[in-house]
């Protein structure tokens, strides 16, 4: 379905163009213009949300939905908060210990959807529940504490380049040639097209469906980890705003909801894009009371910019795929 | 173009479906469980009172049901419900006799075009519904805030909704009542009209639809405008039970209104669900979060239950019916 075969610029492209703009006009109006400060700043709130939103994207190839990413966020950032301090061989085996709560979490959603046959959206629901009130039970209030070096070291700069966008790259690089080149990456995207295609051809749809649900386990759970890093305490009431952020994330970098479509880059740039319409408003002059609702209607308007394509499908019946 | 309206002829055919008895058989078990910690919850008085809440519920997730049935989502629920209230409220507190009188058509008329603003974004423009709806209800969360300056708003509680919300007629909650009868026209909407034929068959292939020659497009924008007039006919009705508005009112309701729903037995891919499977889904959902909160668990137990609850009665009846 191509809206048509003259014009076919990437939703990547667009995507990073868009990125691009805003981000010259916010280092345009913030106070302190462009320096290492203000440029890690930025980048350590983007990579949050973009952690949260490469979750999204591994359920969202696969045509699943997470709405557990915000819990399995909290649950993870509120065990972080008991067991990533002290010695560093304590540490490591905290984080170890916190990746796997994310992956547990993500291996229970998938087996809810691909052994249970619930739809994903009422199964991570439920599940989202629990793993909140999990969250609650353990910290019921914001506190703990996470190692201060451990820190520092992921949340300054390396020379000036801020260390979350090195990590962020790092893990763009990491996911590329998986997903682009290896049989697994590829099944991936075939049961987003077309389950049974993918099926008949021999892909495991079930494993790698369940795959799937359990990196976003993971991915769920590098974000925990990196609000820890960034707040250095456990706060379980951290996550629905993750949830409904990481799907806006996922759409506005060009992943197609109907599964399929989109890489872990457009992703993270539909984060950075969220994350930094968020700081223009902030800088932006506007009378604080107002930028909620403008903040909306750019989220509104950058979905809708996504969507311009449909405008120009002459077939109607096209439109109902 | 047969075999998409194949179903839906079904609709009428009387049989009782498994989800609507697993429901109240849990409706039943669940009140009888709680009846051995506290007897009080066997009281007439206890029931009718869960009867109120549960209309409330309930209205919200006829308007869901509706949206789920398009094989679509509502996730603008929370800020519909409140900005319906907040309006509704300020007019009648306004101490303008005029702008009083106008405050439940107002609420009703905002949840309205709330609600074809989304069917717009999904008809039109394509967007799926999922992020539209969440984009209108982050602008609608905007203008709340902005409007009441982050302050409780100011106003007074319409006495229609007061009536409906609050009062009763010989002991039975006027909120029920009026549930019973949107109930009902939901009911002939769906079942004996050919909107309601639409709407069921929209849900299992939009493409067939289209090519039978229905108007997809207003039918979608019509499905979600009365979605957004029901959330604030619910809004109203909470008004009138809590005797204010308040900035996040509508923010606990959104999960237990679909959960309700797709307990009920509908279909959340589209196309496929009973109205009496949704009734008594709300009724449960009420009764499970009242009961919980009587045995004075703590919050997070009673998310952890909740939730576990659900996914427990989806894996019971939906066991083999999803594939991923």
């Amino acid at each position: 379905m191509r809206a048509s075969a003259k014009l076919k610029i990437s939703p990547t492209a667009i995507s990073a163009l868009l990125l691009a703009i805003l981000f010259v006009l916010y280092i345009g109006i913030h106070p302190r213009g462009l320096s290492v400060y203000v440029l890690t700043i930025w980048s350590n709130q983007g990579t949050l949300l973009a952690l949260a939103a490469i979750a999204q994207f591994f359920v969202v190839l696969v045509r699943g939905i997470d709405l557990s990413v915000g819990p399995m966020i909290a649950l993870t950032n509120v065990a972080a908060s008991y067991m990533v301090s002290g010695a560093p061989a304590h540490v490591a085996a905290g984080v170890v210990a916190a990746l796997g709560v994310g992956i547990a979490c993500g291996l229970i959603n998938g087996a809810a959807v691909v052994v249970g046959g619930v739809p994903p959206i009422v199964a991570t629901l439920a599940l989202g529940s629990v793993y909140s009130g999990l969250g609650l039970l353990l910290r019921p209030t914001p506190g703990g504490q996470i190692d201060d070096a451990l820190s520092d070291a992921l949340t300054y700069d390396v020379h000036g380049a801020p260390t979350s966008l090195i990590l962020i790259v790092v893990v763009l690089a990491a996911l590329f040639v998986p997903l682009q080149r290896t049989r697994f990456g590829l099944s991936l995207y075939a049961i987003g097209s077309s389950r049974d295609a993918a099926a008949m051809s021999g892909v495991r749809v079930s494993l790698v469906t369940l795959s799937a649900y359990a990196l976003a386990g993971l991915f769920a759970a590098l974000a925990g980890l990196y609000v820890s890093m960034v707040t250095l305490t456990g706060d379980p009431n951290i996550g629905p705003a993750y949830t409904l952020n990481s799907i806006a994330a996922v759409v506005i970098g060009g992943v197609a909801l109907s599964g399929g479509v989109g890489s872990p880059l457009g992703a993270v740039l539909g984060a950075f894009i969220l994350k930094t319409i968020s700081g223009l408003m902030f800088f932006s002059g506007l009378p604080p009371l107002a930028q909620p609702f403008f903040e909306g209607a750019i989220l509104a308007i950058a979905i809708m910019l996504g969507a311009l394509g449909m405008l120009r499908v002459r077939s109607r019946l096209e439109r109902f795929a | 173009m047969s075999a998409a309206l194949s179903r839906p002829l079904k609709r009428s055919d009387g049989r009782i479906d498994k989800s609507f008895l697993l429901v109240v058989f849990a409706c039943v078990a669940i009140v009888l469980g709680a009846s051995f910690v506290s007897p009080g919850v066997l009281s007439l008085g206890y029931l009718l009172q869960q009867l109120q809440i549960a209309a409330i519920v309930g209205i919200l997730a006829t308007g869901a049901m509706l949206v789920i049935l398009l094989g679509q989502i509502d996730l603008s629920v929370p800020l519909t419900i409140t900005s319906a209230a907040i309006l509704s409220t300020s007019l009648a507190g306004s101490g303008n006799a005029a702008l009083a009188t106008l405050a439940i058509p107002a609420g009703l008329l905002g949840g309205l075009g709330v609600g074809a603003i989304n069917g717009l974004g999904v008809a039109i423009f394509r967007i799926p519904a999922m992020v539209w709806t969440l984009a209108v209800n982050a602008m609608l969360l905007g203008i709340t805030v902005f409007y009441t300056g982050g302050f409780k708003p100011h106003g007074a509680p319409p006495p229609l909704a007061v009536f409906f919300g609050h009062d009763r007629i010989l002991g039975v909650p006027n909120a029920f009542l009026l549930w019973l009868a949107i109930g009902a026209i939901t009911l002939f909407v769906l079942k004996r009209t050919v909107f309601g034929a639409y709407i069921y068959a929209l849900g299992q292939s939009p493409r067939a639809l289209f090519l039978a020659g229905a108007p997809v497009e207003r039918v979608i924008v019509g499905v979600f405008a009365l979605a957004g007039l029901l959330s604030s006919v619910g809004g109203l009705l909470l008004v009138g039970y809590a005797n204010q508005a308040y900035q996040g009112m509508g923010d606990s309701y959104l999960m237990p209104v679909i959960a309700a729903v797709v307990l009920g037995g509908t279909s959340i891919l589209g196309g496929s669900g009973s109205y009496a499977g949704t009734f008594v889904g709300a009724i449960f959902i009420t009764l499970l979060s009242s009961v919980l909160s009587l045995m004075q668990v703590q919050d997070a137990i009673r998310q952890i239950v909740f939730g576990g609850i659900i996914l427990l009665m989806l894996l019971v009846h939906n066991r083999g019916k999803f594939s991923p």
